[in-house]
């Protein structure tokens, strides 16, 4: 039976706020599930705690609401022993960064089959605005009168750094994007991080509004596509190589089209998707990179996971009295 | 040469030296073999935490104490009849254990003025004078050895460090062990180091000579084998037995085991035992964390495994959230906490049982967990299969709480018959459980089993039962997140309902004499000590009855009606009185609570004169 969007929709009430970006990436995924080909009862969703992380009740497939920063551990125990079942994480930025930051970078240097979106909107929003690790510097919130001090993670940074084989940014109100954004990572074998710009209108709106706002975006904004040269997408400057080596941003009819380097999200070598991810200015937005910055090819822990025990059961299954009785023993008539 | 034979009815023998030295080793190799003779054994291993502190020093000192005899023994007795000193540290670090009269094997060659120095010792003890009231051996064992070993090709050091071997040699002499095990331990040891093996047979080998042909020992001693149940048996220790049980509850429930964990002292012997059995389909996943080793156990108990999270009792406090999300989704997990001494890092090696009260009331709200605790090494099997069968049975984490000395002492096991263990099968969910006024029919992930209050363990990828659950409030019944009072105070009561009714056996009170007023109540590995206090108060004409918890949520049924028998009820403990304060909370029952946190066991004299005393005064 062929399946669309109304499939993987629940009869349960949404409770995000009105306006939340959150309604948009759900109704991007829930129209991009039937791509995935699958029987909605191999499919689960499982969260942390935070307003994203009710998405799996809006989700008509298995699904586990858990504790907070925790869903990346929970589903790399589901996705190791069940490799049949298609797990996805749903998290935010403090979720994922703050209080679940090591079950992140670990579950990312594994490469266990998970696909993580990770929805960030630099606020604390179920505890009621508070700043966020991707808040920016001076951001004032409620426990931050005087503006935050911390410097904030960029997620696709720290992904990379982690030794993420998949790590790709999207904005929750480019649907297309997202859609293509979200097919990619489905078809990467071991975790793929997705960073989801996603808007708070209550708490911290408009975020995200220089990217979205159709009469800046093109000359703030560069889409990493492969085999294209790294432009904003207005065409008028470009990444090129630095002198020191680094990455720097030129005029394009300064330099030539030839001098711009072409995006290759299969290099092996992360340092050039690294540099990418740095590029843009965390307080005005100005050239930020979004698609997909990396995507190689890794053996994913559950397959060598599996093959381990394969391998350990070519020679036999245990036999459970002969492990018991050891071969040290003796008898009392 | 023969020499004079002595028959003992049980020996206390303690092997101390440096943590280098090969104490454990020689203390496991001495057991096995006096196990495998058919001599009733229980061991205690006492170790420091450091992995080689500072050599000679007194936190440096190893031990490992072993009880044998011709009779039922639960302890690894209380003072030793024998103590091998490989260094004045050793004698230093010991001597207040050793009754008068007691044999002291010391190694001169390490009684040098810098060792002795070290430990504060201004001569040495062994020509002072000062243990004139031992029976003391002095034996360079360090220069016998090398000396038996100088036709081999290894270095000095190599040749010093096989000074265990010829301590092994001297005491498997000295009490006629059987010597063919040892050396097929050593072949397969050292398999790949052909020159080491041969050193250590010799060493081995020399230390036995030298105590046929020494005069400093005139008699042989021979213990003989205890009765005990026909059967097959081996050697077993606690850590091994527990992942011996959760294999086996596996098989038996026909599922495969998840094993979610992080490296903790001293449980990490599970995850190490459990990680070399996948050809039993034992999934073994050494998590980033604590909090993910838990994880990553109740993502697979969601996905179908029998899944479980090993740890000690710092692990247990980082993953008490989420035992409190496992309490709430309700789905089965086996949480193991070999307690050791506490709080924060406390004492790694040693053993405590202050952990209860962690395990019982641990989280935020009302999140009731059962509790099951092992009673010695063997007994670790069966604990862990009862872990399982609460688990699976009722759908709720299971605290499986073990202890240093349960997990590291050992004992003559009677090997079970497979076919024996119980039918642990369970069965997922398949279909909708619900029909609504319509006819229409739905699956409800909440609705109960009327009789033992579980929910369905319904798993991913079974069509037609798509569902959610997570950590906030549902529903009774239909599973949707519900913040309705009512529903909310139901659903707890349920939850306290669904644990309150797990059907575990009666208590069973031992009271041979049958006019005893005072009971001795314990649980985990207070068992031994307290067995053996009760058989020295008896044999004294003292009668005093011994009852010992398995379950210590729920307590069996009978409880209350055994503790209103007797007068007075003693607990001892190795903590400040936890298993007494909920015995005196939920029976109203004034019990006298006994406790020392040394990070040693009790010994068996020690309550037995506690057991006099309060005997005197009803």
């Amino acid at each position: 039976m062929k399946q669309s969007a109304k499939d993987f929709k629940t009869d349960q009430e949404v409770r995000w706020c009105p306006g939340c970006g959150d309604y948009a990436i759900l109704a991007g995924v829930q129209s991009f599930m039937p791509e995935l080909g699958l029987a909605k009862e191999n499919i689960v969703w499982i969260s942390g705690i935070g307003c994203s992380s009710r998405f799996p009740y809006y989700m008509n497939t298995f699904g586990m609401h858990s504790i907070h920063g925790r869903a990346p551990a929970i589903a790399s125990g589901l996705a190791i022993t069940r490799p049949d079942l298609s797990v996805w994480v749903v998290t935010g930025d403090g979720d994922a960064l703050s209080i679940g930051g090591n079950h992140l970078i670990h579950a990312l240097r594994r490469n266990v089959n998970l696909k993580i979106l990770l929805f960030n909107n630099r606020i604390y929003g179920l505890t009621k605005g508070q700043y966020s690790p991707t808040s920016e510097v001076g951001k004032v919130t409620k426990s931050t009168p005087m503006g935050s001090l911390d410097h904030p993670f960029n997620p696709v940074s720290l992904a990379i750094g982690a030794e993420a084989s998949f790590v790709a940014r999207t904005i929750d109100s480019d649907r297309k994007h997202l859609t293509e954004t979200l097919r990619r990572a489905a078809l990467h074998e071991g975790t793929a991080l997705v960073e989801i710009y996603q808007n708070c209108n209550i708490f911290n709106d408009g975020a995200w509004d220089p990217l979205k706002d159709s009469e800046h975006r093109d000359s703030l904004m560069f889409r990493l596509e492969d085999g294209q040269p790294i432009t904003l997408v207005d065409g008028s400057r470009g990444v090129v190589r630095a002198a020191n080596g680094s990455l720097e941003i030129a005029d394009v009819a300064e330099v030539g089209i030839e001098s711009v380097l072409v995006h290759d999200s299969r290099n092996p070598d992360p340092a050039v998707a690294f540099a990418l991810s740095h590029l843009s200015d965390s307080v005005t937005l100005a050239d930020t990179p979004i698609g997909v910055f990396r995507d190689v090819p890794r053996a994913s822990y559950d397959s060598a996971f599996h093959a381990q025990i394969e391998s350990a059961k070519a020679g036999g299954r245990g036999d459970l009295g002969s492990l018991l009785a050891g071969n040290d023993t003796w008898e009392i008539a | 040469m023969s020499k004079q034979v002595v028959q003992l009815s049980r020996v206390i023998i303690r092997f101390a030296g440096d943590s280098g030295d090969g104490m454990q080793l020689t203390g496991d190799q001495f057991t096995s073999r006096t196990a495998w003779f058919g001599n009733d054994v229980a061991t205690l291993p006492d170790f420091p935490a450091e992995i080689r502190a500072p050599a000679g020093t007194i936190p440096g000192v190893s031990a490992f104490q072993l009880h044998f005899a011709d009779h039922d023994i639960t302890t690894a007795g209380d003072t030793p009849n024998v103590l091998v000193a490989m260094n004045p540290a050793a004698l230093k670090a010991n001597m207040r254990d050793l009754p008068r009269g007691a044999d002291i094997i010391v190694n001169t060659d390490e009684f040098t003025p810098r060792n002795l120095a070290k430990v504060g010792y201004a001569a040495s003890p062994v020509d002072d004078g000062s243990l004139e009231s031992y029976s003391v051996h002095p034996i360079p064992l360090t220069s016998l050895t090398v000396e038996a070993l100088r036709s081999f090709d290894i270095t000095k050091k190599e040749a010093e460090r096989a000074k265990n071997m010829f301590a092994l040699g001297l005491l498997s002499w000295l009490y006629h062990r059987p010597t063919e095990g040892t050396l097929t331990f050593l072949k397969q040891k050292f398999a790949k180091k052909p020159q080491i093996l041969a050193a250590n047979i010799a060493a081995f080998e020399a230390g036995w000579s030298f105590g046929e042909t020494t005069e400093d020992f005139s008699v042989q001693y021979e213990v003989q084998p205890a009765p005990m149940l026909a059967g097959r048996y081996r050697n077993i220790h606690g850590n091994l037995a527990l992942s011996y049980g959760l294999i086996a509850a596996a098989q038996r429930a026909e599922l495969p085991l998840f094993l979610g964990s992080y490296p903790i002292t001293p449980a990490s012997d599970i995850l190490h035992e459990l990680s070399k059995h996948k050809k039993f389909d034992v999934m073994t996943f050494q998590a980033e964390d604590e909090i993910a080793g838990v994880g990553s156990a109740i993502g697979a108990a969601y996905g179908g495994m029998l899944a479980v999270t090993t740890t000690s009792g710092p692990g247990v406090a980082l993953k008490s959230e989420a035992i409190g999300l496992a309490v709430s989704l309700e789905l089965p997990l086996v949480i193991v906490d070999v307690q050791r001494g506490g709080p924060s890092t406390g004492l790694p090696t040693k053993t405590e049982q202050a952990d209860l009260l962690q395990a019982m009331f641990g989280r935020n709200g009302e999140a009731p967990v059962p509790i099951v605790a092992p009673r010695s090494p063997g007994d670790c099997f069966d604990a862990a299969i009862e872990a399982v069968r609460i688990a699976t049975t009722y759908r709720t984490p299971v605290f499986l709480l073990s202890d240093g000395y349960v997990a590291n002492g050992s004992e003559p096991w009677r090997i079970p018959d497979v076919d024996s263990l119980p039918d642990l099968r369970v069965a997922f969910a398949t279909e909708h459980n619900h029909t609504n006024d319509d006819g229409s029919t739905e699956f409800w992930p909440f609705q109960r089993d009327p009789e033992t209050l579980a929910r369905p363990w319904a798993v991913p990828g079974t069509k037609g039962l798509e569902h959610r659950i997570g950590g906030i409030e549902k529903a009774d019944g239909i599973g949707n997140i519900s913040y309705d009072p009512d529903n909310h105070d139901r659903m707890t009561r349920l939850r306290q309902a669904k644990v309150d009714g797990i059907t575990v056996p009666d208590l069973e009170v031992a009271d041979p004499d049958g006019d005893a007023r005072v009971l001795m109540l314990g649980w985990g590995s207070t068992y031994g000590p307290i067995n053996a206090a009760c058989e020295i108060a008896r044999r004294s004409g003292v009668s005093v009855a011994q009852a010992h918890l398995r379950h210590l949520n729920p307590f069996p049924a009978n409880t209350a009606e055994v503790l209103r028998r007797y007068d007075k009820v003693v607990i001892p403990e190795m903590n400040l009185g936890q298993l007494a304060l909920l015995i005196r909370g939920r029976y109203l029952v004034d019990a006298i609570s006994y406790n020392q946190v040394r990070g040693l066991p009790f010994k068996g004299e020690e309550l037995a004169g506690v057991i006099k005393d309060v005997v005197a005064s009803v």
